[in-house]
């Protein structure tokens, strides 16, 4: 086995990678770039559950990146739905446009 | 027969929960068999637990029935107990068999109104209630029925309620008598306060307790007399709570007949004869309560005398005949302030039923002076009417008005109030007079009205049995100058056994009272023949009077009730609007206010919040969920 990764250095980059999808979501107005921000956050959180198993030398870190990878398919699925029918309704793919929902 | 005491208040309840529940489901005949059957038994078995209550009285005179404990905290502990004695027993008879031939009546008289079976289900509840009143061992029992009986006269005066004017009257009379509702209550909660218990009868009973433990005349006895009497006047409509009487004339005239004159009302007498012992320590307030009934008859029987609605008259007369009995309680005549009640619950009912087929036959004519010469056209009813006006009126001998009124005035005599004597012999005056006013308009003279409903069967018979009752109910108690037989008073003076010994009369006495019979005989003779002389004979005489300038103001402020109904709006019911226009912002309403601001302003922040950007939620979530790790990793 070649030198590993430190879980440290794993976890700093989970957290670099999802504080870029993060701030991707809120900085971003173009709701293709969102989705695609919160699938670089899930796939960080994913990361980390990869990270943490192998320290643990169990598979469930593992196990539940698949999960997470079904859920994120499953999210871009109505997530593009979504974008289409805000598309249709508003000609544009500016989520600020979609503010009449307001108090 | 006494066990089935519990059975003559429970009956009328379960009829009224199934008139209640299935009421408007019945056809009108159903509803009026179990309506007035439960009324009908609930008399048969009054009549024959009195019976053998009567035959062989219970050991003490009184009978008690225990049904469960009604609630418990600390010492206090009142029971849903029935107690039987001779004064409870002379009220459930009169209450049941008054009541059932007035329901009896009511199912021709109601027969084409809405509400049918509404109107049998507040009857019964007031019959039960009535009677929970007046059998209850404990006096907060007693005042559960007094609430009882309030309500339904409130519901049975707005019973037709689609017209605003008879709400008006239900709740003036449901606040008037109210005010006299929360004197009694404080009085029960000085009673319990110092004498630690409720119930009334007994060794451990409020009367015995009372007796042996207060002084006469202290302060404490009169406080308690005096509040129990701020209840007792509001319900019998004495001064100066007597205004809402007059006005509950607005409900129908069965329920005027049987709660407004017959029973209910005379609820305050009850009370104060059932709580006697705190009046004879009080003699003071006692005192008071014959001046009140005297004052009451005299204002009352004055305003009778100028009304032109027939039950308005009749409803003053019936403030003027309580003021009677309270004259008799006040000078310590408990048997004969209840003798009045008994022949006045006769006569009184048949007055009111006897005008309720009146105002039928001359399509809700209520106006005397648009009636006349009615004997020819409703013979059973005029003669019944006759018979009771003549009983109101004290007409001598034959009428059983006559005993009960005679004995009173007796009483007041050798009580030493000659003042008091000589009021109330003016008070009999008035009565024939107006009673036999109302007679000699409304029956006698030229026919004005137009008859168009004969009465039937239902309404004749009650009249004839009243009529009978109005007669020979006076025949159980004869003057002590006539004979050894006065069987209503042994009977009924059994009910007070704490009460101070009332002396009868010698030989010596008994000229006396043969010659207060005889001025009694005259006045109620004079009271009648200037009723023929004014009002049949020449009838412009009284008009003439009534239209002099003197006459004439006499005659507007004795027909506005000597304008108490002004003086208490003027008093009470326009300061107290007043006060409560120009304090409608108070500190109260203030601090509420407050309250609203508070929760307006975050309500306007909070709003800021709602965007409608998904951005914006999104860095709540962020933030929010950092806040939330932050807190769990730091604490």
């Amino acid at each position: 086995m070649t030198a590993s990764v430190s879980m440290e250095h794993g976890l700093i980059l989970a957290g670099v990678l999802f504080s870029l999808g993060l701030v991707g979501v809120l900085v971003r107005r173009n709701i293709i770039f969102i989705l695609m921000s919160i699938e670089v956050m899930l796939n960080a959180s994913g990361l980390a559950f990869v990270v943490a198993g192998s320290k643990w030398g169990t598979a469930d870190g593992q196990v539940m990146f698949i999960f997470i990878l079904t859920m994120a398919a499953a999210e871009v699925a109505v997530g593009l739905a979504l974008v289409l029918q805000l598309y249709n309704r508003f000609k544009t793919l500016d989520v600020d446009a979609a503010s009449r929902m307001r108090g | 027969m006494l066990e089935f005491l519990w059975l003559i208040p429970t009956l009328p309840f379960i009829s009224f929960l199934v008139l209640v529940l299935i009421g408007s489901r019945l056809s009108r005949t159903g509803a009026a068999t179990i309506g007035v059957g439960a009324i009908g038994i609930s008399a048969l078995v009054s009549l024959l637990v009195g019976f053998s209550f009567m035959s062989s009285p219970p050991a003490g005179d009184a009978f008690s029935q225990t049904l469960w404990k009604w609630m418990e905290v600390g010492s206090f502990k009142p029971g849903i107990t029935f107690h039987l004695d001779a004064l409870s027993l002379l009220m459930t008879l009169v209450v049941t068999v008054v009541g059932f031939l007035i329901h009896l009546y009511s199912t021709e008289y109601m027969i084409d109104e809405d509400g049918y079976s509404r109107f049998f289900a507040y009857m019964n509840l007031f019959v039960g209630s009535m009677l929970t009143l007046v059998l209850a061992d404990n006096l907060i029992l007693l005042y559960l029925g007094w609430e009882g009986v309030g309500l339904c006269s409130y519901l049975l005066i707005g019973f037709w309620y689609k017209d605003p004017a008879n709400g008006l009257a239900a709740r003036k009379a449901f606040t008037i008598t109210r005010v006299g509702d929360t004197a009694m209550a404080i009085g029960l909660f000085l009673l319990f306060a110092n004498l630690g218990t409720l119930n009334l009868h007994g060794d451990a009973g409020i009367l015995a307790l009372a007796q042996s433990q207060w002084m006469e005349g202290s302060g404490i006895a009169i406080a308690a007399a005096v509040l129990l009497l701020g209840g007792a006047l509001g319900k019998s409509g004495q001064l100066p709570l007597q205004t809402w009487l007059p006005d509950a004339m607005a409900g129908p005239t069965p329920v005027s007949a049987l709660i407004h004159a017959a029973t209910m009302v005379t609820a305050g007498v009850y009370l104060i004869a059932r709580t006697y012992v705190l009046f004879d320590l009080a003699p003071s307030v006692q005192f008071a309560v014959a001046i009140i009934g005297t004052v009451t008859l005299i204002v009352a029987g004055c305003s009778a005398l100028t009304q032109r609605d027939m039950k308005r008259v009749l409803a003053y007369s019936t403030i003027s005949q309580i003021g009677y009995m309270f004259l008799a309680l006040g000078v310590g005549a408990w048997s004969a302030a209840m003798f009045h009640f008994m022949t006045h619950a006769f006569f009184k009912a048949l007055l009111f039923l006897g005008a309720g087929v009146v105002i039928l036959a001359l399509h809700h004519e209520q106006d005397i002076f648009k009636m006349g010469g009615l004997r020819r056209e409703l013979p059973v009813t005029s003669k019944t009417f006759v018979i009771g006006a003549a009983a109101l009126a004290g007409f001598p001998f034959i009428t059983a008005g006559f005993y009960s009124k005679d004995l009173i005035l007796w009483k007041v005599w050798s009580a030493h109030q000659p003042w008091l004597y000589v009021v109330g012999l003016g008070g009999a005056l008035l009565t024939a007079l107006y009673a036999f006013r109302l007679v000699f308009v409304a029956f006698f003279g030229e026919p004005k009205g137009h008859v168009v409903k004969k009465p039937g069967a239902f309404m004749k018979i009650p009249l004839t049995i009243l009529a009978a009752l109005a007669i020979i109910g006076g025949l159980i108690e004869l003057p002590h100058a006539w004979g050894n037989w006065q069987p209503f008073s042994k009977f009924v003076e059994s009910a007070f056994p704490l009460a101070a010994s009332v002396e009868h009369g010698g030989h010596s006495e008994a000229a006396a009272e043969l010659t207060l019979q005889g001025i009694a005989v005259v006045v109620s003779i004079v009271g009648i023949a200037l009723a023929y002389v004014l009002f049949l004979r020449n009838r412009t005489s009284a008009e003439r009077i009534a239209r002099s300038t003197a006459g004439s103001a006499v005659h507007r402020f004795w027909f506005a009730g000597w304008g108490f109904d002004w003086l208490y709006e003027v008093v009470f019911v326009r300061p107290v609007v007043w006060a409560a226009r120009i304090n409608k912002n108070d500190f109260i309403d203030f601090i509420y206010r407050l309250f609203a601001g508070i929760i307006q302003i975050f309500h306007f922040i909070l709003c800021l919040t709602q965007t409608g950007r998904v951005r914006w939620y999104a860095v709540g979530i962020a933030f929010g969920a950092a806040a939330i790790v932050a807190m769990v990793v730091l604490s």
